[in-house]
């Protein structure tokens, strides 16, 4: 309930930002910016990482601000980057060493960078701090950005509910009770459900992001459990290999884990951070930027899935450009109801939609829906 | 007598190396040490020189940078002087990284459920709890080995892993933050925050700085001035001396765990209470084990392994710097801190041992 609230007073702060500058008079009737604009030449932008750029999830991050770096034509010495920096004291000290170079921007991704971030926006105001996947915005110059990924996983799940013979479709799950997570898991099973309202999604948390070889192992079980699709929200494609040596499919997460498992894999959710990056990276140098938040979708290119591959099942293209286009039309997103939770409780009624408080966080929190069972 | 038909080379023990002569062996090996690194370096295509420029001034090269890798030894630092103490009495306590974590665990208690007493003595009972408490843990292993002669080793490793699993409880379970997100335990208030002295030079560094500084002086007098120290000295060399002189080994053993978990102990709430600022399971961050290596490498002398610490804390920071800039994987720099430990600790071993073959002992 805390959370709801907090969320609730985001959402609230936000929306009086929003009338504040909607009701600003007409001569500046664009928020302005508290920053100056920076010659292209003279910008530095900075990025902490909880990974490499050889991980899935760090990997697309690090993919996509070297695509800004392309868009805005900066040199590689212009965007600094702190790799496998852990959630301690030591990423305070990447913070600081990217201010003391010079950096007008720093990113962070992981989403234990939050407060640590927040703390030192406070004692650099000159300096933006964008953070990834949490919640928090000064007001000032920090804000955090994130997508609809679940969009991007409802998609995939049809193309999983299409291949599936055994109507068990396997997940494997990094964090349990959290929003991003169990969203993901919601939205991917939604997807299966669309398709084949008979398959069941079989989840195994693993209580981490990265972990090769427990996320291999985890996968040999959910297989074990008979499961023919492995779908997964950790970082490695250690799922997908597991599937291609048990002669199954999968659907990966990050980046096309095609090459990976040729055989198995059949598409998936994937980012395409370039775009958020460059958007606020353009602001900085044209001295645009607001501490607004963004939460994007497949609407905006923030996500898609990864191209079909040769293994899906006939029909799924079209089926995922059918809903493709219902979520595109603005009329209709995933978390529409009537949808039930796995207790049989009716969470969300005909007609309505979950607001994004309860998406990233409030309901999704410890929600799992009809057809998802912890194993 | 029985007489080797091959001629197996066997390791004898060398007499007294001159320290002269010692110090360029060591100096040789990290010279050895960067040249291997070198080779690896260029084998990847990377140019070593440029690589090993960077790493330094990636360390030192700015005042920022110079602070942080001042708060990278502090921990270390006064981990080490926590495992010397228990290595000089041939006590070999692989328990530091656990007994760290439970010093940050006891600080951040009072920080997190007592936040409302008056700073100074949040601060002091912080610091207070997590000597106790890790001290009191370091005392399991010291009395099991003192009653029934447990291998110490093993028995301080693992306890290592129940820490951090006790951490992994308390932050998914009753220390949760309710601000919600993934699983985390809440930050620390300001009060309860370490405070921060400036230094013209490098800016802000937190007051564990002074303490850990004034502990390698403490533990350099206590092990060379006074009585509890030469005990442990005698302890360390012979404990069939030692209680011939009828010094109470048991009690020795006791006393001198319980000072070195709890230096551990005070190294971790340090690090809790400053940089930190949140209770993790990363909390000690493997400063535990290096500390192991810092003390072997500094011959178990306290002012050396404030030297080594920061060598190490220089090498960690540099790594850092040298992913930064040539955008090297981690596992590289990793192989990199292999590759210079392996040499200078070899160098260690050739100081107090030589190896050679049969044929040349006179039959």
């Amino acid at each position: 309930m805390k959370q709801s609230r907090c969320f609730r007073f985001i959402a609230l702060s936000l929306l009086l930002a929003l009338l504040a500058g909607g009701l600003a008079p007409a001569a500046s009737a664009e928020v302005t910016s508290a920053f100056k604009p920076v010659p292209v030449e003279e910008l530095k932008v900075g990025m902490v990482l909880i990974g490499s750029q050889d991980d899935g999830f760090s990997g697309a991050h690090y993919n996509g601000l070297e695509g800004m770096k392309t868009a805005l034509g900066l040199k590689d010495e212009q965007v600094l980057y702190k790799f496998n920096v852990p959630e301690t004291a030591e990423c305070d000290s990447a913070l600081r060493e990217l201010v003391d170079a010079g950096c007008q921007i720093i990113f962070g991704n992981s989403w234990g960078f939050m407060n640590f971030m927040e703390e030192i926006a406070e004692e650099y105001p000159e300096v933006i701090f964008s953070h990834c996947s949490g919640y928090k915005n000064n007001g000032v110059n920090f804000n955090n950005y994130f997508g609809r990924i679940y969009q991007a996983r409802y998609l995939a799940g049809i193309a999983a509910g299409m291949k599936t013979q055994t109507n068990k479709i396997g997940y494997v799950a990094a964090w349990a009770d959290n929003a991003e997570v169990n969203g993901g898991i919601n939205a991917f099973a939604l997807g299966v459900q669309s398709v084949n309202p008979d398959a069941v999604v079989y989840v195994k948390y693993i209580s981490s992001w990265f972990d090769p070889t427990l996320e291999k192992q985890t996968a040999v079980a959910l297989l074990a459990l008979d499961c023919d699709v492995i779908a997964q929200h950790v970082d490695t494609s250690m799922p997908q290999v597991a599937a291609q040596e048990a002669g199954k499919f999968g659907c990966g997460y990050n980046t096309d884990m095609t090459p990976a498992a040729p055989d198995a894999h059949l598409t998936a959710p994937i980012w395409h951070w370039a775009s958020v990056y460059t958007a606020q990276v353009q602001d900085v140098v044209d001295g645009t930027w607001v501490p607004e938040n963004y939460f994007l979708g497949l609407k905006e290119g923030m996500v898609d899935i990864s191209p079909l591959s040769k293994n899906v099942a006939p029909g799924t293209a079209e089926k995922i450009e059918e809903a493709r286009a219902r979520i595109l039309s603005g009329e209709w997103d995933v978390f529409t109801g009537p949808i039930s939770s796995n207790a049989g409780e009716l969470v969300v009624k005909e007609g309505e939609a979950l607001a994004d408080a309860d998406i990233t966080g409030g309901l999704m929190t410890n929600l799992l829906i009809k057809g998802v069972e912890v194993k | 007598m029985f007489k080797p038909l091959l001629s197996a080379p066997h390791v004898v023990q060398r007499g007294e190396v001159k320290p002269a002569a010692a110090w360029a062996y060591r100096a040789f090996a990290v010279l050895i040490a960067l040249a291997a690194g070198g080779v690896f370096l260029a084998s990847l295509g990377y140019n070593p020189f440029r690589v090993y420029a960077s790493m330094l001034m990636g360390a030192l090269g700015t005042p920022g940078m110079q602070r942080e890798t001042v708060k990278l030894t502090i921990p270390l630092a006064m981990a080490s002087l926590g495992v010397l103490l228990a290595f000089k009495m041939r006590f070999w306590n692989i328990g530091a990284e656990g007994q760290f974590a439970l010093g940050a665990v006891a600080a951040s208690y009072f920080a997190n459920f007592q936040p409302q007493l008056p700073p100074a003595l949040l601060i002091s009972l912080m610091a207070a709890s997590a000597v106790v408490l890790a001290g009191l843990w370091g005392l399991v292993p010291a009395w099991f080995k003192t009653r029934f002669g447990t291998n110490e080793t093993l028995f301080t490793l693992m306890l290592n892993y129940i820490v951090l699993y006790i951490i992994t409880y308390l932050r998914e379970g009753p220390w949760r933050d309710p601000a919600g997100g993934f699983a985390a335990t809440p930050r620390f208030p300001r009060q309860a925050r370490l405070p921060e002295l400036h230094f013209p030079s490098i800016g802000n560094v937190h007051i564990g700085l002074i303490v850990m500084l004034l502990a390698v002086v403490l533990v350099y007098l206590y092990l060379r001035y006074t009585k509890q120290g030469y005990e442990i000295a005698v302890v360390g060399q012979n404990e069939r001396t030692a209680r011939y002189a009828g010094m109470p080994v048991k009690r020795i053993v006791l006393r001198t765990m319980f000072l070195s978990a709890g230096i551990c102990g005070l190294a971790g709430m340090m690090q809790v209470a400053g940089p930190d600022r949140q209770l993790t399971d990363a909390v000690a961050g493997g400063r535990g084990f290096t500390a192991v290596s810092v003390v072997w490498l500094a011959r178990l002398s306290p002012l050396g392994s404030l030297a080594v610490a920061f060598l190490f804390s220089v090498m960690q920071k540099g790594c850092s710097m040298m992913q930064t800039e040539f955008r090297i994987p981690a596992s590289m720099s990793d192989i990199l801190q292999g590759i210079v430990l392996f040499f200078v600790l070899g160098a260690e071993f050739f100081l107090q041992y030589s190896i050679r073959r049969r044929r040349e002992v006179p039959a």
